[in-house]
């Protein structure tokens, strides 16, 4: 739950401008960006997702770092992706 | 010591684990806490205490979201979600932790109507998905946590809804950190500040642990090289004589914090009086509650909420260990009674835990190795 999952912006959804597709180790799903409002990311970008709402924006080196560290950490980071692959956030 | 090995750049970590031992002083010895649980993590999956001299000790935190719930509030939810018209939703980590009566998951086993989210979004669908259930979203976290049930209740708002709530367990971490500063119980030097809850509430909300007790804060990023580093800018202050707040995670923490969640967090949320925390007792203005505005999505308004305190186990030793008084293998249950497929305490529950963290890496420090030997 406390983990901080790096995620690309893939797009955003029409008509919902707070809602964003992002790609985190490969699994697509919708998280929020309403906390991003005074400096929105674009696609492409990189941001910390925690429970479904991105927190911060990164840039693509620390993105790559933080996941080698999350792969690196095993079970928890499973875990993690297992529960964000469940999500349906719409 | 494969864990050791593990980690890239080793390099750097002997380079900056040579550079903390020169700033030692001879005879001095050094205690720093490092609040967040997920640095606790890092620092028992890599084996970090071996990097460090003998003379610098890490005293792990209470910033473990799950660890800290008192056991009455697991009673109070369970409670809640026992009402036949009611769906309780949960974080997968909160599923495990023991009530008197034991846990989500036992419940949901029994029949009860819990379901694991991964969001409270994802609770907020399954409200709109059952219009003629009441579904409940058990709010738990610091501030990493809490602007994400402050969006989800705006959103419940906006699009007006009236079968969803909040039943209300964040919690704050600078009164707990005052709290420890003013236990006799412990000694410290300094603090590795918590990454994400920096993130929402930014450095300035640790000043006053620079200020007031003169305790250097340094604000830490998760990877091993981080935690080192951190424990380096500790160090440095320390041996110039300084006390400071310093950002070592500048890269993801920004020093005012997140403006946007912050804003969220005070529109829907307030300050209680106090709230009881696991092993550390009741703390006053430690967590929110929903603000009168939103006292519609007020799972503590809505429902007959038992309110009970209940003791922890005699035999648990949480609150020492959350406190930093007790390393995890030393308490007279840990790896025996409670492990983490039988849990007795919260901290062999969460991974952020440090008795889970301790146990699951299962790995003998060179301290631990030392004091078996002696006792």
């Amino acid at each position: 739950m406390c983990l901080g999952i790096p995620g690309e912006v893939i797009e955003f959804l029409p008509d919902q401008p707070d809602l964003a597709r992002v790609d985190v180790s490969g699994v697509r799903r919708v998280i929020n960006v309403g906390l991003l409002s005074d400096d929105p990311p674009k696609p492409g970008e990189w941001v910390l997702i925690h429970v479904g709402f991105a927190l911060s924006k990164i840039d693509e080196d620390e993105a790559a770092a933080a996941l080698e560290f999350l792969e690196g950490i095993g079970q928890a980071y499973e875990e993690e992706l297992v529960a964000l692959q469940e999500s349906m956030i719409e | 010591m494969r864990f050791v090995d593990e980690f890239r750049n080793a390099d750097q970590a002997h380079a900056l684990s040579a550079k903390i031992a020169g700033l030692c002083e001879p005879g001095r010895h050094y205690k720093f806490m490092e609040v967040c649980g997920g640095h606790t993590h890092t620092i028992y999956k890599h084996g970090l205490e071996d990097y460090l001299p003998e003379s610098v000790e890490l005293v792990h935190g209470p910033g473990c979201p799950v660890c800290v719930i008192p056991m009455g509030r697991v009673d109070d939810a369970m409670h809640l979600a026992a009402n036949p018209d009611v769906i309780m939703t949960s974080f997968g980590d909160m599923m495990r932790v023991p009530g008197s009566n034991g846990s989500f998951f036992d419940a949901k086993a029994q029949g009860t109507d819990i379901r694991m989210v991964y969001s409270p979004l994802d609770s907020l669908k399954i409200a709109r998905q059952n219009p003629d259930k009441r579904v409940v979203f058990m709010a738990i976290g610091f501030e990493t946590t809490a602007p994400s049930t402050a969006m989800t209740v705006l959103r419940a708002a906006a699009e007006g809804l009236d079968n969803f709530s909040i039943f209300c367990n964040h919690v704050t971490i600078v009164p707990a950190i005052k709290a420890i500063l003013d236990s006799p119980d412990l000694r410290l030097d300094g603090f590795i500040g918590p990454g994400h809850v920096s993130t929402v509430i930014g450095c300035r909300p640790y000043e006053f642990i620079a200020r007031d007790y003169g305790k250097p804060v340094v604000v830490a990023g998760f990877e091993p090289l981080d935690i080192l580093q951190s424990i380096y800018m500790l160090m440095l202050q320390l041996s110039e004589g300084r006390s400071e707040v310093e950002n070592q995670y500048t890269r993801v923490v920004p020093w005012d914090g997140n403006l946007v969640a912050l804003k969220a967090i005070g529109e829907t949320m307030e300050l209680r009086p106090y709230f009881e925390w696991r092993g550390l007792g009741f703390i006053s203005h430690s967590a929110l509650r929903m603000r009168a505005d939103y006292a519609r999505f007020d799972a503590e308004l809505l429902f007959d909420v038992p309110g009970v305190r209940v003791a922890d186990p005699k035999a648990c030793q949480c609150g020492e260990v959350l406190k930093g008084v007790l390393k995890p293998w030393e308490c007279k249950v840990f790896g025996t009674a409670c492990t983490p497929e039988t849990p007795i305490g919260t901290c062999m529950v969460s991974p952020e835990g440090a008795c889970a963290a301790y146990y699951n890496f299962g790995r003998l420090s060179r301290k631990r190795v030392k004091e078996v030997s002696n006792s």
